[in-house]
């Protein structure tokens, strides 16, 4: 049987781990590469590393992170943070990702999925949607960290992203992102239901309920969190036997 | 002893030579290359394979020379030859994906769509699951039954001969995901990105 996927994800600024509260107010706390290695370490199913300043610094510290953790790390590695062209996907697999979390690119134009995908594989192609409610049961995608509104309604959003080759969704409630108040499970029902390809749910975890609630209620394949595991608060293997306890199916 | 990891410019393959590096430090010589000559002097190939049947095909067709190499070195010479994901897809004699593909034919069988039931199975196949193993595998020494591998993929090889299955995953049936013939391995799962079983499996192939 397939296991649920609990994912640990790093934000990371300028060579160091980072997460903020609904993205400002960042603390820096820690070396990404030592980080991956204790959550793989740990037990994490994949490691996720997102380059929040991507989009107006330079690349090359990344990279570098990324080859440092695949040599050490012999889980998934997923890679997101101005991911734009075909070229910067090239650096980062061949710099040891599995797998690269498009945003802003593959809103402003759905076909570089296409293109993407041909070019690596659907399997590395992860489309992540940054979603905000708007009204009653309707969610519109943001970019640029959640700054940006495009008018898009994220279902359909998400429905187009998987025709045009995402093998996997990253579904961010903004609202909820840095929160701790949970996952916005209705808009994780709606998408789930809505598509054929995994949905990794993200943004607003605070227990391990949350997590719970994510895979079983919101339909997840994973459940991606940072700050839960980051400062501490549970560990990988802790949230693994949590939700076993509640007969989730995790690879324990 | 060589082991030869074949770069035929399909995919992503940094993680199969982080892995192999990890494993081989200091006990072999790893090569990464789609160099003939050098495939010839290994004692032990691993063909990785990601993106579609039909674009790994089309790749190691455009290489001029090396399907003749890989087959006279797994099929005439009978050396160790593991093939991972599309790479043992590639051993039936048909694949599906994008169109009707001719396979390398070493392992009669054909590599269609997984059947998700009318969309109850999400595909791709992505994440850890685990194996049941069907036979005794030399790359299976000290794996338990049952041990978790990570998988992505959306097609599964179906071999004419099931006497060729090592092991099978459990998604909407019984999908293929190891086989052994002779000196051929091939597993559907990922070992490189198995964790430290993963790496156990990569061990046991280059200690073969």
């Amino acid at each position: 049987m397939l296991k649920n996927r609990i994912i640990p994800c790093l934000d990371v600024k300028n060579g160091r781990v980072v997460k903020g509260i609904n993205f400002v107010e960042l603390k820096d706390a820690g070396d990404p590469v030592e980080q991956a290695k204790i959550y793989s370490d740990g037990g994490a199913d994949e490691i996720c590393f997102l380059d929040i300043t991507a989009s107006n610094e330079n690349r090359d510290t990344i990279i570098d992170i990324v080859r440092k953790t695949a040599k050490e790390c012999f889980v998934p590695l997923t890679v997101g943070g101005g991911v734009r062209t075909i070229q910067n996907i090239t650096d980062l697999l061949l710099a040891g990702a599995d797998k690269v979390s498009i945003n802003t690119a593959a809103v402003k134009d759905v076909s570089f999925l296409k293109e993407a995908s041909k070019k690596f594989g659907t399997q590395c192609i992860v489309v992540a949607i940054d979603a905000k409610k708007v009204s009653d049961n309707k969610w519109e995608v943001f970019t640029h960290g959640g700054r940006n509104k495009t008018g898009i309604d994220a279902v359909e959003f998400a429905k187009q992203v998987e025709t045009n080759g995402a093998g996997e969704i990253l579904l961010t409630s903004m609202d909820r992102d840095g929160t701790k108040s949970g996952y916005d499970v209705e808009l994780l029902k709606v998408i789930t239901d809505s598509t054929n390809i995994p949905v990794i749910a993200s943004g607003g975890v605070g227990t391990l309920d949350h997590l719970y609630d994510g895979i079983v209620k919101g339909g997840a394949s994973a459940v991606l969190a940072a700050s839960i595991f980051h400062y501490g608060e549970y560990k990988i293997k802790e949230a693994k036997e949590y939700l076993n306890s509640k007969n989730v199916s995790v690879r324990l | 002893m060589n082991v030869t990891i074949v770069d035929y410019q399909s995919g992503n393959i940094s993680s199969v030579i982080n892995s192999f590096t990890e494993v081989a430090k200091g006990k072999v010589n790893l090569e990464v290359t789609s160099d003939t000559k050098k495939i010839k002097s290994s004692d032990k190939i691993v063909l990785p394979g990601q993106g579609s049947f039909k674009s790994c095909v089309d790749s190691l067709n455009k290489i001029k020379g090396l399907v003749d190499t890989l087959k006279e070195f797994a099929i005439i010479n009978k050396k160790p030859l593991l093939g991972i994901c599309v790479g043992l897809q590639m051993f039936a004699d048909v694949g599906y994906e994008e169109a009707e593909t001719k396979g390398l034919g070493w392992i009669s069988g054909k590599v269609s769509k997984i059947n998700n039931q009318s969309g109850k199975f999400k595909l791709p196949h992505i994440g850890w699951n685990e194996i049941e193993i069907q036979k005794e595998s030399k790359i299976f020494k000290d794996i338990k039954n049952k041990s978790h591998m990570y998988f992505v993929h959306s097609y599964e090889f179906i071999p004419n001969d099931k006497s060729v299955i090592s092991a099978t995953t459990d998604y909407s049936s019984k999908i293929v995901c190891s086989v052994e013939k002779d000196n051929l391995f091939g597993t559907q799962f990922h070992p490189e990105k198995s964790d430290k079983t993963g790496l156990k499996i990569i061990d046991n192939f280059i200690k073969l």
